[in-house]
């Protein structure tokens, strides 16, 4: 763990568990130095902190171009493509660039250096300030299949000095794993129902092999069964905060407020859980 | 001429399968003969890009036509690009498909017949891709 930095995830496995609400409530509690939303298909952390000054860049991947003059449709390449990306038959060579992962790798197999390659856009990110954090965030073009260059934009703009709070994607699939990859604690945050656990399962299983340690923010709490609540205690993982089952909190994120603006009983909650995590990790 | 046809078995009197990208097996029907060689569709579960892999399969066997239910986007680009002929056919066996190509009864299309993802088996559309 780098001493200068403290870099959090919030992630969940299912959605809709309230990991952006952790995530910003907790950064506006203990005053984070800056909020990484990794979640670039559907952004959301900017409609709770209203950054003001919002910077974007492209953000491009490089795809290969084939040079028909000198191809003689040998298909190396479509056979090395793991992602079906290019396509090779009879005299017609395809790139279909939105299955492309930019390893380069047909460019290598190519035995006539038809191919050569050329940025394509992908999408953007978003750098804005906002109450003292500073929030980047991504937003990856409509249609198109592949996260993670963005995610990893994001990720470059990571501060190495201070605290920095992640909003994962859901899921447990690559963009989760690029999203937490290299933090030093991963908040966990389900819901206590059947629903909850299962994804709360695989997405631990997932963050266990990158050996990144891990607490439970049970949301929602008093709604369904005691299924997380066994499943921690089963693992030894910490449950390190509960927030209630409460109407007023789903008005203030319905509005795109951070329920601890209002309910301010709440930022002690959050300065302590935070402590709690620096104790985890002493 | 050959024809690949998209099967749910390994035998032509199999039953047709609907998806062309995600299908089990590719039979390659020689029309004149009517033998039938089974090639396994290794795009069955790939993640993305499956109408692809699959269309690389069948065009660099040779065939001149392909028989499916449904053909997406990418499938239908490639395909058309490599010159195969494109047929649809709603049910029956691989051998019965290959009849009515023969007696010129199949549609021929010339635009994907359903979006990307059809064959992927979370319902139409996809849903998020994880």
């Amino acid at each position: 763990m780098n001493t200068k930095s403290l870099k959090i995830a919030v992630a969940s496995g299912k959605g809709g568990t309230g990991k952006t609400l952790v995530a910003i409530n907790l950064a506006l509690s203990v005053g984070a130095d800056q909020v990484l939303d990794c979640d670039v298909e559907e952004p959301n952390d900017h409609i709770f902190l209203k950054p003001s000054e919002i910077k974007s860049e492209p953000v491009e991947l490089l795809v290969p171009v084939i040079d028909e003059e000198k191809c003689t449709y040998c298909r190396k390449c479509a056979e090395f493509c793991q992602y079906n990306a290019l396509f090779v038959a009879g005299e017609t060579a395809m790139v279909f660039n939105e299955l492309c992962h930019s390893c380069g790798g047909c460019k290598l197999v190519c035995p006539e250096n038809a191919i050569t390659e050329q940025p394509r856009s992908i999408g953007e990110i978003f750098t804005g300030n906002a109450k003292g954090i500073e929030l980047v965030y991504g937003k990856l073009n409509i249609g198109e299949a592949i996260a993670v260059p963005i995610i990893a934009a994001v990720k470059e703009r990571s501060k190495e000095e201070g605290l920095v709070i992640l909003d994962s994607p859901p899921g447990s699939a690559c963009p989760v794993v690029e999203s937490v990859m290299d933090t030093d604690y991963v908040i966990m945050v389900t819901e206590p129902t059947p629903f909850g656990l299962h994804d709360l399962e695989v997405a631990t299983e997932v963050v266990r092999q990158l050996g990144i340690p891990l607490g439970v923010v049970v949301n929602f709490a008093g709604i369904g069964d005691r299924g997380v609540y066994e499943y921690c205690e089963k693992m030894g993982i910490p449950i390190i905060m509960e927030i209630p089952y409460d109407r007023h909190i789903a008005e203030l994120y319905s509005r795109g407020t951070p329920f601890t603006d209002e309910m301010t009983e709440w930022k002690p909650k959050f300065k302590q859980l935070l402590e709690r995590i620096k104790e985890e990790l002493q | 001429m050959k024809v690949a046809v998209s099967s749910t078995g390994n035998t032509i009197d199999s039953m047709m399968d609907p998806r062309f990208g995600r299908c089990g097996t590719f039979l390659i029907v020689d029309t004149e003969t009517m033998e039938a060689q089974p090639v396994a569709n290794m795009s069955v579960s790939a993640a993305h890009g499956a109408g692809i892999g699959a269309a690389q399969k069948v065009a660099s066997l040779g065939v001149k036509a392909v028989i499916s239910g449904h053909f997406g986007p990418n499938a239908h680009m490639a395909l058309s690009g490599a010159g195969v002929d494109i047929y649809t056919v709603q049910s029956g066996t691989v051998k019965e498909a290959v009849e009515l190509l023969k007696k010129g009864q199949l549609n021929k299309v010339s635009s994907p017949t359903v979006g990307g993802h059809f064959g992927q088996g979370r319902g139409r559309g996809g849903g998020r891709p994880r």
